[in-house]
């Protein structure tokens, strides 16, 4: 279709939980978002289809636009005064997370290299079958068919080492002709990264049921571990055949006019277009239901180079098992009971607590009507998004597909080699998009929790994506770069303001630092304290002039104790002056005092006063 | 969000339920096309090859290797039992005799006279696939396996955990009440028991000590959960567990009184034999635990119809509605008004939401979101 034609837009994401539709129109000023219609995901019985979420989605946004989009069961296009939309496209991670079954031939070596590689790729691991282990060859055949894998990585044998035992691991997996969830004509996916000389074997062992994809040995000696290439294999086929898939999905297909994406893959292409026409360094994250999605592209300094020359290097994850809904349990199971109520600004009864999240993920599209169900539900994200964030500086390396072999001792603990991309101090600007972030009640919330997760250090900007529309623009930007750019401009992205955060920690009970921060040439000063944090509202589109004069232990970004001078931008927030230090650690004494006076510093909540400033 | 979300459960007096019952490697099946099954019933087999042993006769009993054959009291093919003689020297003082035996039952395999080495195999370990239901065998997969197909009445719970079991439901009391230990009693063992609202982990320990198959109830702790699995349950992902009796919790976490719907029903087959299994898995693909109580011993099971279908329609006015989230999680009401735009709750949450008139009278505000449609 001609780019001209396309006057009105209708874009879904089908999230793992919510279908979100947006109308995209063309009007004098050029193209905005104009209208929005969510509805729950329809996966689960009695639909188990997907096409009925987005129906549901569009019939609620016909209902606040007085547009006809549907005509039945069928969308009306072309677009002819208020009936009907120019195309209809989408992007869709319904699938939800990645769980996993992986083999090896000995527990210690290819069987936790395995798991590694699975763990480095956001898997849950359901299950590791070793050839030596107690169960019975039926036990695990069993096994497999029970747990209905979305995905094996099949490993063993070192590159001329066994053939027989990773084969026989082969034989037994086609034995079991594992069915997977997402229905009877998805062929399950099957990395293999064992013995290079068991390839032809293997592939026989295997038959035409399953999808094989073969890569490098992640054990080619027993010395070295080389995780990247399975790790990045599990990636791919994740983005691009079970997250998207889901019952009903072939319907889909045949409903839109571009092709359906991966949400992390729609995001990823606006947070690096944003990158590279801003000439920023950003970090993105998309905290979904089921899914967290990382991204940064970042100007990474080469040596001997002058400064600001470089290359720019994108790299994107996604944790398939950190979200606010489906997985909402699973980062209580991985942060643990602790890390969360370190956020919770008063006490709850673990019992309660406990309830409280597991109900969320049995009923995952119920909102928190109670602000103390927020707050909850709003320390859980800064932990899931802390995680996806540690998750993505381990896997972001400054060369995507380079080898990084790790050394035997190395192999034998969870460390990771290579040295991520992600240099805080360096970070301009840091996007929040997904539900959790997009429709905080209040825009400080937002801010708060990113700055709470990611802990940006020196002076870094924050956004948001205003209600959850990146991945429709990413689809829109496949068939209409201009239209796509001209929405993220004007409706998508809600500038926050600034964060200002040192780069260590201040001495307890001392000054952080002096600032000056001059607006228009008026000047306002003042002192930030150990611990203490504030807010100096600056306006959305407003620039202004800050001087920083830390305290001699404390490093700016400029080395400790020297000033600092910059220019900051303004945002629905304001200018966060951050005196918490880095790393991030809330003192245990008092805890519930200290997280109250943040929130009333930053007025997160309501029925907290807001400090006078 | 105008619609809300049902998680679909189908609680129903009269389902045409299949199962398909695969080996796990190829075998036997034992049951032909239309024969009736009862869920016990072995209706496949396969065997598994007995385990080998090696006993290094030559060594034994210090002899060259080609002598083995000569000293061997056993032939190839004889049985043995564990620890049985199988191989002995003759010297002229018994006192310095020498002997070789059987490491475990089983057969002796081969003899050699080249490596001095006696194989023993263990006797073929028989895998039985059960019918897990009361039904018909309807197809027949030749050494993989067989579907089974019955009328039931058919009950899907929320989160399960543990395998499937058998056996005749009993209820121990009524749907909104925690149940106390001393209502399960030693009538109860081997039994599904339907357990009210909630039940604790001291319930479940006096159930597990009474050989209870499978507690039914309308809410557990996660707390208590997590002693049972000795982890946190990140991924909803169950049916491995290897618990006695297996849970199955119909409604959520905390104390929730069993849906109506679901409570009357299995009340209306106490004393009849049904299955029931905890597997689970809540993503795209849903898997949800169930209970089977088939029709042919339940003629006069009531026809309900559970949330699944009652979700389906949306909400009107005048439906019945359970509230999903606090405040008054798990209070019942009926839809009093649907106002069109968005208000504002407490938490300062834009929503649109629903108007409901409370059992208790009280009339309360709730996001459309955070109530599921139930039967009246």
């Amino acid at each position: 279709m001609a780019v001209q034609q396309l006057n009105v837009i209708v874009a879904t994401d089908c999230g793992s939980t919510t279908t979100k539709a947006i109308l995209i129109e063309k009007t004098p000023a050029g193209y905005r978002q104009t209208f929005r219609g969510e509805a729950p995901t329809t996966v689960e019985v009695p639909f188990e289809d997907v096409t009925r979420g987005v129906l549901n989605a569009m019939a609620e946004l016909e209902e606040l636009s007085g547009r006809k989009i549907l005509d039945g069961e069928k969308i009306i296009t072309p677009a002819k005064g208020n009936v009907g939309v120019d195309i209809y496209i989408s992007t869709s991670s319904a699938g939800g997370g990645l769980q996993m079954t992986v083999a090896g031939v000995v527990a210690s070596m290819t069987g936790e290299s395995a798991q590694r590689a699975a763990l480095g790729a956001g898997a849950i691991v359901m299950d590791v079958l070793v050839s030596g282990d107690r169960r019975q060859p039926h036990e695990k055949i069993e096994r497999i068919r029970t747990l209905r894998p979305d995905m094996v990585l099949l490993s063993g044998g070192t590159d001329g080492g066994t053939i027989e035992h990773v084969v026989a691991l082969a034989e037994l997996i086609a034995a079991a002709r594992p069915r997977t969830r997402l229905g009877a004509t998805f062929k399950l996916p099957i990395v293999y990264a064992g013995n290079k000389a068991a390839r032809p074997q293997v592939q026989k062992a295997l038959g035409d049921s399953i999808e094989l994809h073969i890569t490098d040995n992640l054990r080619p000696t027993l010395q070295v571990e080389n995780l990247a290439p399975a790790r990045n294999e599990i990636h791919e086929l994740f983005l691009k055949h079970v997250m998207m898939q889901a019952p009903g999905y072939k319907k889909l297909m045949s409903w839109v006019g571009a092709p359906i994406m991966p949400t992390p893959a729609a995001v990823g292409n606006m947070i690096q277009t944003a990158a590279r026409q801003r000439n920023l360094n950003i970090v993105g994250v998309d905290i979904g239901g089921a899914t967290t999605d990382v991204f940064s592209d970042f100007l990474v300094q080469e040596t001997g180079l002058e400064a600001g020359k470089g290359a720019r290097v994108f790299n994107r994850t996604v944790s398939a098992n950190f979200g606010m809904s489906y997985s909402i349990s699973n980062v209580l199971a991985e942060a643990g009971l602790e890390n969360i109520m370190r956020w919770v600004p008063f006490a709850i009864d673990e019992t309660d607590l406990r309830n409280r999240i597991k109900n969320k993920m049995i009923r995952p599209t119920t909102v928190p009507q109670l602000l103390e169900d927020l707050k909850i539900e709003q320390a859980i994200a800064r932990e899931a998004l802390r995680l996806s964030f540690i998750q993505h500086k381990a896997l972001a390396v400054s060369l995507k597909g380079v080898r990084r072999a790790r050394g035997f001792g190395e192999s034998l603990d969870q460390a990771v080699s290579g040295q991520t991309v992600i240099d805080m101090p360096r970070l301009d600007l840091l996007i929040g998009s997904g539900g959790v972030l997009s429709h905080a009640p209040r825009r400080s919330q937002a801010m708060l929790m990113m700055i709470d997760a990611f802990e940006p250090q020196g002076i870094t900007r924050l956004a948001v994506d205003s209600i959850f529309m990146m991945p429709h623009l990413g689809v829109l930007a496949q068939i209409n770069e201009a239209a796509a750019t001209e929405v993220f401009e004007h409706d998508c992205l809600i500038e926050l303001g600034t964060c200002i955060s040192p780069l260590n920690k201040a001495k307890p009970g001392a000054v952080c630092f002096d600032y000056t921060l001059t607006v228009d040439g008026v000047a306002r000063t003042g002192s930030l304290k150990d611990h203490e944090m504030k807010l100096e509202l600056l306006p959305v589109g407003t620039t202004a002039t800050i001087k920083l004069q830390p305290h001699r232990s404390v490093d700016m970004g400029a080395g400790r104790g020297k000033s600092v001078e910059a220019t900051v931008h303004g945002g629905v927030v304001g200018i966060v002056l951050d005196g918490r230090g880095r790393p991030l650690a809330i003192p245990e004494q008092n805890r519930q005092q200290f997280l109250t006076a943040w929130v009333q510093a930053l007025d997160v909540y309501p029925g907290v006063p807001q400090a006078a400033r | 969000m105008a619609h809300t979300y049902t998680p679909g459960l189908r609680v129903t007096g009269h389902a045409r339920v299949r199962k398909e019952r695969r080996l796990p490697i190829a075998g036997t099946v034992l049951v032909q096309q239309g024969a009736r099954v009862q869920a016990e019933d072995i209706v496949a087999r396969a065997e598994l090859p007995g385990t080998v042993a090696m006993v290094n006769v030559m060594n034994l009993l210090s002899i060259a290797a080609n002598e083995t054959p000569n000293y061997m009291l056993k032939r190839e093919g004889d049985h043995v039992t564990a620890n049985e003689v199988i191989a002995e020297t003759r010297p002229f003082f018994k006192m310095f005799r020498s002997v070789a035996h059987a490491p475990l039952d089983g057969t002796i395999e081969t003899i050699s006279d080249v490596t001095g080495q006696v194989i023993v195999r263990a006797a073929p370990q028989p895998v039985d696939l059960r019918a897990y239901i009361d039904g018909v065998v309807v197809e027949v997969r030749e050494h993989e396996g067989v579907v089974i197909e019955t009328t039931a009445a058919f009950v899907q719970g929320i989160l399960g955990i543990g395998g499937e079991v058998c056996g005749e439901i009993a209820v121990a009391c009524a749907r909104d009440v925690v149940i106390a230990r001393e209502s399960l009693t030693r009538d109860m063992a081997g039994k599904i028991v339907v357990a009210g609202a909630f039940v604790s982990s001291d319930v479940f320990a006096r159930a597990t000590e009474l050989g209870i198959a499978a507690l039914i109830c309308g809410g557990f702790n996660d707390i208590d959960l997590r002693a049972l699995l000795g982890r946190d349950l990140g991924v909803a992902i169950t049916g491995h567990e290897d618990i006695k009796p297996i849970l199955i919790i119909t409604e959520g976490f905390g104390h929730i009184p069993m849906a109506k719907a679901t409570h009357e029903l299995l009340a209306a087959h106490a004393g009849q034999r049904a299955s029931a299994s905890g597997a689970t898995q809540i993503r795209a693909g849903v898997l949800r635990p169930e209970i089977i109580i088939p029709a042919d011993r339940a003629a006069t099971a009531p026809a309900h119809s559970g949330g699944g279908e009652a979700g389906q329609a949306g909400l009107q006015v005048g439906a019945c509605v359970r509230i999903i989230r606090e405040p008054r999680f798990g209070a019942l009401g009926k839809v009093k008004n649907l106002p069109t735009g968005l208000a504002t709750v407490e938490s300062e949450t834009k929503v649109r939401v629903v108007e409901i008139t409370c059992d208790d009278g009280a009339t309360i505000i709730v996001p459309r979101s955070n109530v599921e449609a139930i039967e009246s």
